[in-house]
């Protein structure tokens, strides 16, 4: 039984109490499950502190009204959604009457971040326990109002019924009788066939306000005699700035102030230093930015380039003492000169940014000895940490007020942009909003790592997958060990190792980190070895897939890798794609396959491939195990469509460039994203529901995109893609 | 700084601000419409999409000096109570995820169906490649906009 599982502590109800208002309140503090995968998602310094998560919030007032406290970032996941919909299910009310509000940032909620597709899997029980817990208390106020057994009672939308006599209470009628009762110790929750809301399509809480254009994001954010600031940093990561041509700049139209932000403490979560402008418009402060001169110290890392980085790469493409070997057994050299047939394949890919469509920006006030700091952040905790340890005041004095956000996709777990507002806030002596430029966002991201595998692999004379080596150079330490759950533990001579190239680029999570760019690695890299077996890549796959069930992973990270779970989806997703079909040449189905954030996702793309090389996704498919139940199945097919659109761009166009240790790309004309017209008109969407508990659908779906695709241009054309972008692959076959 | 007064969502509005300030901050910082948004400053996103006398505009791209003497429609002043049927349709479908670029998103397909009330993808396509949408909710944007052509021929609301 995991801690989820287990019957509600007494004490951990840290409050139950009738508010002033009247209404009931039933604060859940549940002790937090082991944060499996975690560790995917973020570094350590930007795991929220505390031991508790996560919680409920749940208010009931007098006149009937449900509140449902949404404690988790909005970032275009659905979670201010879907997070409500567990408590309201089991709560039995009428979704229609429930209004969802956005949890303070505090203590007692612990976790409240929006990272690792961890939400729903974190949270879902102790929803679930929250929402009937209040259902229960409910029905034990009415038992007692009407003098008979809570066991002839039933709730359904918000009333308590009597079962035999027929008589009704409101749940608002309810509630000061509610409040002076015991919370039940043991939860009853429903059945979930008896399921109403849950795994029904419900729109975003916040539609009407989208398509009205209200003001939700940060960028929206005004406050009285608020300046706008812009800040320009060193273009070369790890430089300093010297001095500026602070005067003139000062005597521009609308300009208020400009000055020198030296470096504080903090790595590359730190604040970086560069120059602030403050005016009274944010076109004055764009305008002054213009006429900015910098003179800056770019260190040791200004002769930093791609080129060299490549150079050094392939030179360690034999390995050598550099490498640390994270996974070794059999005996994979002598596997290898004894294979049928061998493989050898170098694979690379690129560093990418977020992109996150709106631009980083906060806006604060200096007040009370401590900071007010409006916020689209993922990660709430760290701002209010870094920004606290910054003034070196409690946390308790820093208020963070979580908008929504533009997008997540990683970006936002950094606290840098609120760091910086501060900072000019500080000097400013007003309220600021800090707006980052497209071109800043694009020059000063945590990157998505780039990297390069060498990969050796051998298939026995009955075309069975016998040996695999790979040698994966890269950047980020954090980025490694791809493959560790699979293929390792299912390939009898297996060898991993890992180099990292000295680097001082600023790096992080990127919509699911590492799984998105090793699942096109080894999921293309098993099609070169089906193909080498002479085996159809679906039947190859499943046989290496095997026949147990659950293989743990080698390195105790994670849950633990279910084979008998991806072997469901591979079949299911090859039936659905009507896998098997002889196609014309240039046309052609490829699988892609990837187990992250603890969901079970197999794609199949079919493409089309001009003469001349130009690309078409026409239709993906996907078969998706996250478990027993969907949540919001709008917002679940809305993230898997999101996924694999967002992946295959991904693929398609992104890639930066570095030279003379800065970011060569600077706005959208050089870093195309994809439009509309790339993305495939018909994407299939399968769940395949299976008893384990549901998981998040933030990031898994993306992964096994790339590789789909890629396998599936093979297929069309003879033409093996192995460097991201594939914008980078003459794909022309004649 | 020169004074300008702008039409806006049928309202004339009178600004103080650079010449060359474009009708992107004049919205946002000045007229408090915070519905158009910004994207990357350079025409590319489609964030920004306003109508300037009915046609599809980037108002990071248009100075204030030349939308002044224009019609000028935001998100805001689509339709009065988000009636508008792309509104509806977006509601319906639950096309949005983080959202940011839906109003520019709404403003381009506006001027789509008034031109074309019955587009084919391809029509939807061409007309929606200048608006990015960084969560890729692509699949749904092209449903809503159909979702929208019906709702309008239904004729339970018209397309303004």
């Amino acid at each position: 039984m995991s801690a989820l599982d287990a019957p509600l502590d007494r004490r951990s109800f840290l409050r139950l109490s009738a508010l002033a208002g009247g209404g009931l309140v039933l604060g859940f503090y549940l002790k937090s499950a082991p944060r499996a995968g975690a560790q995917d998602v973020v570094k350590a310094q930007n795991l929220v502190d505390g031991a508790f998560s996560p919680n409920a919030f749940v208010r009931i007032a007098p006149d009937g009204t449900v509140t449902i406290f949404s404690s988790r970032p909005e970032i275009g996941q659905g979670i201010r959604t879907s997070l409500p919909m567990i408590v309201a299910e089991e709560l039995d009310v009428d979704w229609k009457s429930v209004q969802v509000v956005t949890a303070p940032v505090d203590p007692a909620y612990g976790n409240q971040s929006a990272g690792g597709s961890t939400s729903t899997p974190q949270s879902y029980t102790s929803l679930r326990k929250a929402g009937a817990a209040a259902r229960m208390m409910m029905i034990e106020a009415a038992a007692q109002t009407w003098g008979v057994p809570a066991s002839e009672c039933y709730a359904e939308d918000g009333v308590v019924h009597h079962r035999d006599s027929g008589r009704t209470l409101p749940y608002g009628q309810l509630v000061a009788r509610a409040a002076t009762l015991p919370v039940p110790e043991h939860i009853q929750l429903k059945d979930p066939n008896e399921f109403k809301l849950l795994g029904s399509r419900v729109g975003g809480v916040d539609n009407p306000k989208v398509v009205t254009g209200a003001p939700l994001f940060g960028i929206d954010q005004k406050l009285p005699g608020m300046l706008y600031a812009v800040y320009t940093r060193c273009p070369v990561f790890g430089g300093k700035v010297i001095s500026a041509n602070l005067d003139a700049v000062k005597a521009l139209p609308g300009v208020k102030d400009a000055f020198l932000q030296e470096k504080t403490a903090g790595g590359v979560t730190g604040l970086v230093p560069g120059v602030a402008i403050l005016a009274d418009s944010t076109w004055a402060a764009i305008s002054a930015r213009t006429k900015l001169e910098v003179k800056w110290g770019e260190g040791a890392h200004a002769n930093d380039s791609w080129a060299d980085w490549t150079a050094q790469a392939q030179k360690l493409s034999k390995g050598g003492p550099k490498f640390e070997v994270l996974h070794h057994e059999g005996d994979p050299s002598r596997a290898l000169a004894g294979a049928r047939a061998r493989v050898g394949a170098a694979y690379s890919y690129p560093f990418i940014s977020h992109l996150n469509l709106e631009p980083q920006n906060t806006t604060v006030s200096l007040e009370n000895g401590g900071a007010r700091v409006f916020v689209p952040t993922q990660n709430p905790g760290a701002v209010q940490g870094s920004v606290a340890e910054f003034l070196g005041v409690p946390k308790s004095k820093v208020e963070v007020i979580v908008t929504r956000s533009g997008g997540g996709f990683g970006r936002r777990l950094q606290p840098d942009p609120s760091l910086e507002a501060v900072a000019i806030a500080q000097k400013a002596g007003a309220p600021v909003k800090l707006l980052w430029t497209r071109e800043d966002d694009l020059q000063h991201d945590h990157y998505r790592p780039a990297g390069f595998h060498f990969l050796e692999g051998g298939v026995d004379g009955e075309g069975k997958l016998t040996a695999w080596v790979h040698r994966q150079v890269g950047f980020d330490p954090h980025y490694m060990s791809g493959g560790e759950d699979y293929p390792a533990n299912f390939i009898p001579h297996f060898h991993l190792e890992t180099a990292a190239l000295s680097n001082n680029m600023p790096m992080g999570p990127w919509r699911a980190p590492r799984s998105n760019v090793h699942a096109f690695v080894i999921c293309s890299f098993l099609d070169e070895l089906a193909h080498a077996a002479g085996k159809d890549p679906v039947e190859f796959n499943l046989a290496l897939l095997g026949d147990k069930d659950m293989v743990r992973p080698s390195t105790g990270r994670g849950p633990g890798y279910n084979a008998a779970r991806m072997r469901g989806v591979v079949k299911l997703v090859a039936e659905k794609s009507g896998w098997g079909r002889k196609l014309e040449k240039g046309r052609g189905l490829g699988l892609g396959y990837y187990f992250s954030h603890q969901g079970y996702i197999a794609e199949v793309a079919e493409v089309t491939v001009s003469k001349d090389g130009e690309l078409k996704v026409d239709r993906v498919t996907a078969a998706v195990d996250v478990g027993s139940q969907i949540v919001n199945l709008s917002g679940a097919e809305n993230q898997i469509q999101g996924s694999i659109i967002d992946g295959l761009g991904t693929a398609m166009f992104q890639s930066l460039d570095v030279a003379k240790g800065r970011i060569v790309q600077s706005n959208l004309p050089e870093y195309p994203m994809i439009r509309m017209p790339d993305a495939p008109r018909q994407i299939d969407i399968h769940f395949l529901k299976t008893d384990y508990p549901p998981t998040g659908l933030g990031e898994p779906a993306l992964p096994p995109l790339a590789p789909a695709v890629a396998n599936a241009v093979f297929a069309a054309t003879g033409k093996r893609i192995r460097e991201l972008p594939f914008s980078k692959t003459d794909l022309s076959w004649a | 700084m020169s004074q300008f007064t702008l039409h806006v969502n049928g309202q004339p509005r009178t600004v103080d601000v650079a010449p060359d300030t474009p009708l992107l901050w004049v919205l946002r910082d000045h007229l408090d419409l915070v519905g158009v948004k910004f994207g990357c400053g350079v025409g590319q996103c489609g964030a920004c999409t306003v109508h300037l006398d009915g046609n599809p505009g980037r108002s990071c791209q248009t100075p204030v000096s030349a939308a002044a003497g224009m019609k000028i429609t935001t998100i805001e002043g689509l339709s009065a109570d988000g009636s508008h049927p792309l509104q509806r349709a977006w509601c319906e479908l639950d096309v949005a995820q983080c959202g940011y670029c839906q109003a520019g998103q709404i403003m381009s397909a506006a001027a789509l169906l008034a031109g074309n009330p019955h587009p084919t993808d391809q029509d939807i396509d061409d007309a929606m490649a200048g608006n990015l949408c960084r969560c890729a909710t692509y699949t749904r944007i092209r449903a809503g906009i159909h979702k929208a052509a019906e709702l309008a021929a239904s004729g339970k609301v018209a397309v303004r």
